[in-house]
């Protein structure tokens, strides 16, 4: 491969090609579509609220399991409550822990593949073994412990440590620490290959630090695959708050969130299969809609890939 | 050979090790101490009494030198008592291994048997309209929350249609064929929640293989498309699907212990949940490690099965990787 050809001819047509690999994907454009409506409901839930004159954190007990109609559009759940606009609110925690714990992850494992895939030597082998380690593992067991531990016994101020979003930063936190392994193995491949060129070279040889060669000029040619793993790793992260939250470790009540909407629902299979469905269909739609978005970006953004 | 075993068993020995000490200081950090509990259930034990315990038990003693104590009692062969259960946990454990075993074993069985020509068929007719629909069927599989799966599996099956039970493993003294009816829903939600994700590295592992040269030449001297496929494309594509399908026996786990939650299913997974949940923590850790083990167990079995399948594969090169 020629040094200069591809590195102009690549920065120039990048933007509108890669809008045209993106286009080309319609399944990737309806997710996208989609994503932006759920994200777009989710954060006009107090507006929405407010227009359909209900309250979502009211208990109404002579209201229970009610069918929908015009105030409720989804009926109301065992304690009387709008399923509606509480799946709007629960959307809005369990969109914001999967972005953020994904991006956390994200971090974790950018910072392990460049390290990993720079140094090379001892210091990769040492990554490595503990990623594939932390991959074979039985992870929900342990997030279950994680998820199960005192805070206040970390040293954690009580205040913090019993605060009602206490759920909601640890929930975050422990999906980060396990959920870095595929973007870490993604990004050690790529710095693999960024690593030999000659740019790297160049700056190697004029006594760049190392840390300085890796933020400047490796992690910009990383980009593709740490977007591609961060949108995916999105739907996963949703489907493991859903789970815990749902077993009841996750996000505590009276937070909803769209797992812990469904604790209730297993005993209520008989008498209110509705309350069941909903959130679950919710999930579904939302990961399923990650996961074609991730795939439709991963087609656009690597060259290499062929449509096959 | 010989050095090859060794240097795995190492490797597990190591992890278990990291793990053990890891859920050991995890579990220290529970809310709940046991003796709280039983000062608090029995009117008649005095805090006075609660302190002497602790001290009896080498509770009162920093975490670091309990798990030095720990590890020195488990490695002599006791592993200690379930609190809730009052018996040795590897007497609850095993039996409940044993159904866990039966569930994965059936599942995964089950996967790798739809996963294959299904995967088959998307590769040989790729952007087809049966390609696109087996894709679809993939995004959904692995998009799916598997415990909402057993839940709708239980409202269509066994509410709606009472043509299985909702959960519940039969009698205990049953022999596995009566207890069949018990497994359909549980094997099936597990089976959907990882067959996905193995159609789609069938199909991309036989795309792969079908572009080969040795394919063109065993088109080119005239053999049958099925003989093409199978005979020299399938035995070939296996091999990045047995790496993945041991890569996937830790999430294969995790999958149990919804599954056997979700339908009362004693299993390990559920037993874990159970006593973790329930501050039974000397069964928390010992199930948590055997569960590590048995996963470990899986992955080296698959290498082993990887160097059968491949000739150009020996031992020795799996000693160097």
């Amino acid at each position: 491969m020629s040094s200069i050809a591809p590195l102009t001819g690549a920065a120039q047509s990048e933007p509108p090609l890669f809008w045209l690999r993106l286009r080309r994907s319609r399944a990737a454009l309806v997710s996208a579509v989609i994503l932006i409506i759920i994200t777009s409901l989710a954060l006009l839930a107090p507006v929405i609220e407010f227009l359909l004159g209900v309250d979502a954190t009211r208990v109404d007990l002579f209201n229970q399991y009610a069918a929908p109609d015009s105030t409720h559009w989804l009926g109301t759940d065992e304690a009387g409550r709008d399923v509606f606009v509480r799946l709007l609110y629960g959307g809005r925690i369990s969109l914001l822990v999967g972005l953020v714990a994904a991006l956390g992850a994200a971090v974790i494992g950018t910072t392990i593949g460049l390290f990993a895939g720079y140094h090379g030597g001892w210091l990769d082998t040492v990554l490595m073994r503990t990623t594939d380690g932390v991959i074979a593992l039985p992870l929900l067991p342990l997030l279950i412990v994680l998820a199960a531990i005192d805070l206040s016994k970390l040293g954690i101020p009580e205040a913090i440590a019993n605060s009602e979003m206490a759920s909601l930063y640890r929930i975050v936190f422990i999906i980060a620490i396990v959920g870095w392994t595929t973007v870490a193995r993604l990004v050690r491949a790529a710095t693999l290959s960024v690593r030999t060129r000659e740019f790297v070279r160049a700056a190697e040889a004029m006594g760049a630090s190392s840390a300085k060669i890796m933020l400047r000029h490796i992690l910009p040619n990383v980009v593709s695959p740490i977007i591609v793993a961060t949108t995916l790793s999105i739907g996963v992260v949703i489907l493991l708050e859903s789970v815990l939250s749902f077993l009841g470790l996750g996000i505590q009540p009276p937070i909803p969130s769209w797992g812990n909407m469904l604790t209730n629902a297993q005993e209520l299979a008989t008498r209110a299969p509705a309350l069941a469905i909903w959130p679950g269909t919710v999930i579904f739609v939302t990961v399923m809609a990650f996961n074609f978005l991730g795939d439709g970006l991963q087609d656009a953004l690597d060259p290499r890939s062929v449509r096959r | 050979m010989l050095a090859f075993l060794t240097r795995r068993v190492l490797g597990m020995t190591i992890v278990l090790a990291v793990m053990s000490f890891v859920v050991f200081m995890l579990i220290g950090l529970m809310p709940g101490d046991p003796i709280d509990i039983m000062i608090a259930s029995n009117p008649e034990l005095t805090p006075a009494d609660g302190e002497r315990l602790k001290r009896l038990h080498g509770l009162d003693l920093p975490l670091w030198e309990r798990y030095r104590n720990w590890l020195g009692v488990a490695l002599s062969g006791d592993l200690g008592f379930s609190r809730t259960y009052n018996r040795p946990v590897l007497d609850i454990l095993l039996p409940r291994l044993g159904n866990t075993v039966i569930l994965l074993g059936l599942s995964s069985l089950a996967a790798i048997a739809i996963a294959i020509p299904l995967g088959v068929i998307a590769a040989t007719r790729p952007q087809s309209p049966v390609d696109g629909a087996i894709n679809l069927f993939c995004f959904a599989g692995i998009s799916v929350p598997p415990f909402w799966l057993a839940l709708i599996f239980i409202l269509l099956f066994a509410v709606t249609l009472g043509w299985l039970p909702a959960g519940g493993m039969g009698a205990p003294d049953a022999c596995l064929f009566a207890r069949l009816e018990f497994l359909v829903l549980p094997v099936a939600t597990l089976t959907i929640a990882s067959l996905a994700g193995y159609t789609r590295f069938a199909r991309s592992a036989m795309i792969e293989v079908l572009r080969q040269d040795y394919i063109r030449t065993a088109r080119a001297k005239g053999l049958g498309p099925a003989r093409t496929v199978f005979g020299h494309g399938l035995r070939n594509a296996m091999l990045p699907l047995t790496t993945i399908i041991a890569l996937d026996f830790g999430s294969l786990f995790s999958g149990a212990l919804i599954t056997e939650t979700m339908f009362g299913y004693l299993g390990m997974g559920k037993l874990i949940y159970d006593s973790i949940l329930g501050n039974d923590f000397n069964l928390a850790l010992v199930g948590l490690l055997l569960a590590t083990l048995v996963v470990l167990i899986g992955n080296f079995l698959a290498d082993i099965a990887y160097a059968v399948l491949d000739p150009r594969i020996s031992f020795r090169a799996l000693e160097a990787a």
